[in-house]
């Protein structure tokens, strides 16, 4: 099967054969933008089913069974449904900011996907600063949760975002931290170069005791970057009804929603990537045939994505001052000694290369 | 918001509606919380939006028709409810109800304590986050509910007690199922503590929290686990026993904490001691008729009279004034509730918005409980 996955240049060079070099080059991003929005709109769409259907499973339920078979047509009509309503708001709301925000938090999630290679050379965006590009782009979206949370001129939606910028802002530092961790050993901070490195044993392996703090530390901070629970005192249901979103309805409210789905799968596939070498195949064992890569690459962020279902399913939520002392008394001290350790290990040679 | 409330406002405090529609209130309760950025400093309880006005309904009514009415009160306890009112008036006509009416009295009133604590335990949860208890804890209460609907003929408001007996005799099943019941729920308890009574964040959450010592707990006027939770030795069913409960050895769950995990310790403690009473009782249910014959108009003799009970929630009291007519005079419950919600100022400020919720769901308060 011979499937070509270099779409960048794919496309590229199928318009060029119609327009002039710069007219197919901002042709090609269209393009490839477009895809990327049609693709994961509905992948944020089903991961909403899947994260349905295993509460389901947790808790004695069927989960949605009704809108096409095992209910797989679900969130689609859920989503027509959203688009039809109507768009309320407050009237003393901030009307430019208030609506301003829904996209802020959407624009920067879908941004993030563009520098995963899903396998080699199916990248859209394949920059050298891809960690720091990710850590500085999944910032962006707390922005829109202080404005909406602000600008709906709702209490209740006010201490919602609050504590979102308070738990963004202290939780970054963890996660930057712990993939600064994991560059030590590989070097760069290029995505798909983290992926090569790694033919030689993923980098939890490679990188042993010290991946592993860095990993675990990391799935804490990455659940508590997309505010979902055990940390999800942004929205906390049951003090603040829903949380800086309160104000918000129809496709606004989906886009909240939806953002924070594909954040998920984009500390999913962070972990993926910088942790589980990615599109890799374990122990080479599907080298020969470069398109399963994808399989494997999403085979593993969904496994990532149900231990982060499985965490919201299970755990009570902290209290808003437990979270800040988690953090800044033991996440990060650990994390700056991890950082030093594993600069030993990598200084003294000690990792395993398989 | 009335001007009256808002006196004394610090320029970086503020003010917050907490319902009457919020999802943590279980019903229409309103609070009307001041809070400094996430700190609680004042919190004031605001009745009224159910309110049916019961206790003046039932000077309308006769006797019989005033247990229904009770059921719409603590409807979580609605068997104990009912079970109060009939006491009262058994008492008030010197009426003694068989032995058989007592067993099945005390049996069904102890599955309701269990069903209720099964749903506290899974709102209790909710309440901090933690949404699968929800449903385990219903898949239990579901049981009980099956046990009732096929005895009472209704799964929440029974009304199965009426003055002088039963309203029928139980169904044939019922011990059988009732013993399934207890095999069942014995291996339930410890799932329970596995999935939240161990958990390190479900106990951060609840340590420490919302402490009120055991005076206060007596001036408050706190009864039921919450009492129970602050060292109150206050367990009707131990110190006043009615029914069957005079005839069965059991523990009253008491701990000296007077925190949040206490008062959750409690309930969880109770939950085995109610499988224990009914253990006791199941097999010994002696033969007899299940009621008495009362007259159709029942009159009670001039006076007053008071019993009270261990509902779910703690000491209801029921105090009749009666004139000789088919009515009362006055009929007033002292329902658990009112006063155990009194105590969430007390327990709530200086904590968080968090630990106001937590705590609110360890006082376990059934709104139309407080609001009659």
């Amino acid at each position: 099967m011979n499937i070509t996955l270099s779409i960048t240049t794919t496309i590229y060079e199928f318009l060029l054969e119609y327009m002039s070099e710069g007219a197919a080059n901002i042709g090609a991003m269209i393009t490839i933008a477009l895809i990327y929005l049609a693709i994961f709109a509905v992948a944020g769409l089903y991961l909403v089913l899947l994260e349905r259907k295993i509460a389901a499973w947790f808790q004695l339920r069927l989960g949605p069974n009704r809108v096409g078979p095992w209910g797989l047509l679900q969130t689609m009509a859920d989503a027509l449904k959203l688009v039809s309503k109507e768009l309320t708001g407050t009237v003393k709301a901030d009307k430019f900011l208030y609506n301003l925000a829904p996209y802020f938090v959407i624009v920067s999630s879908l941004m993030a996907l563009a520098v995963f290679p899903f396998t080699k050379e199916f990248q859209a965006f394949d920059i050298n600063i891809g960690i720091f590009f990710l850590i500085a782009i999944s910032s962006i979206g707390v922005i829109g949760i202080l404005l909406g949370g602000w600008a709906s001129n709702n209490k209740f939606a006010l201490i919602g975002a609050m504590r979102s910028g308070v738990q963004t802002i202290s939780y970054e530092l963890s996660v930057g931290l712990s993939l600064i961790t994991m560059v030590l050993i590989t070097g760069s901070l290029q995505l798909s170069e983290i992926v090569e490195i790694q033919k030689n044993g993923w980098l939890i392996v490679q990188g042993h005791i010290p991946a592993i703090i860095a990993f675990m530390i990391y799935m804490i901070a990455g659940t508590a970057e997309t505010n979902r629970a055990p940390f999800d005192m942004v929205e906390a249901e049951s003090e603040l009804g829903a949380g800086f979103h309160t104000e918000y309805s129809g496709m606004k409210f989906a886009y909240f929603f939806l953002a924070e789905f594909i954040n998920m799968f984009i500390i999913a596939a962070i972990a993926t990537t910088v942790f589980f070498g990615g599109w890799l195949s374990p122990f080479g064992i599907t080298e020969s045939i470069p398109w399963l890569g994808v399989f494997w690459f999403m085979g593993k962020t969904l496994l990532i994505v149900f231990l982060m279902m499985w965490f919201r399913w299970t755990f009570p939520r902290l209290r808003v001052d437990q979270l800040l002392t988690l953090e800044w008394k033991y996440l990060l001290p650990l994390n700056l000694l991890n950082i030093v350790l594993m600069a030993i290990i990598v200084w003294l040679n000690l990792t395993i290369q398989l | 918001m009335d001007t009256t409330t808002v006196t004394n406002f610090k320029s970086e405090e503020y003010f917050i509606n907490m319902g009457p529609q919020h999802p943590a209130t279980h019903g229409v309760l309103r609070l009307l919380l001041t809070i400094d950025g996430e700190i609680i400093k004042k919190v004031e309880p605001d009745l009224g939006y159910i309110h049916r006005s019961i206790e003046k309904m039932c000077e309308r009514d006769s006797y019989q028709q005033i247990v229904h009415l009770t059921d719409r009160m603590d409807y979580l306890s609605s068997h104990i409810n009912n079970e109060a009112v009939c006491l009262t008036v058994e008492n008030a006509l010197e009426l003694e109800v068989p032995e058989r009416v007592k067993v099945i009295r005390t049996i069904i009133g102890e599955l309701t304590r269990i069903a209720s604590h099964c749903l506290w335990w899974g709102v209790l949860g909710m309440d901090v986050g933690a949404l699968t208890t929800y449903f385990y804890g219903f898949r239990d209460r579901e049981m009980i509910n099956d046990i009732f609907e096929e005895t009472c003929g209704a799964r929440l408001t029974m009304n199965y007690n009426i003055p002088g007996g039963l309203m029928f005799d139980i169904h044939p099943n019922f011990v059988q199922r009732t013993k399934d019941f207890v095999t069942h729920f014995k291996t339930k308890i410890p799932e329970y503590d596995k999935l939240l009574t161990g958990n390190v964040i479900f106990q951060k959450r609840m340590k420490g929290v919302g402490i009120l010592s055991k005076e206060d707990a007596i001036s408050f006027g706190a009864s039921g686990p919450v009492g129970r939770g602050s060292g109150y030795s206050c367990d009707v069913r131990k110190h006043h026993p009615y029914s069957a409960l005079d005839k069965v050895i059991f523990n009253e769950a008491l701990k000296t904490e007077g925190d949040s995990l206490a008062r959750y310790e409690v309930r969880i403690q109770e939950m085995w001691e109610s499988l224990s009473i009914i253990e006791q009782l199941i097999d010994n249910i002696p033969e007899g008729e299940h009621k008495v014959a009362t007259k159709a108009v029942i009159k009670l003799p001039k006076g007053e009279f008071y019993q009270k009970v261990e509902t779910a929630r703690g000491e209801l009291g029921v105090f009749i004034n009666s004139t000789g007519t088919k009515n009362p005079y006055r009929l007033k419950f002292r329902s658990p509730g009112f006063s155990n919600l009194s105590l969430l100022n007390h327990i709530a400020v200086g904590g968080k918005i968090g630990d106001l919720v937590a705590s609110m769901a360890t006082l376990d308060i059934v709104v139309p409980d407080i609001d009659r």
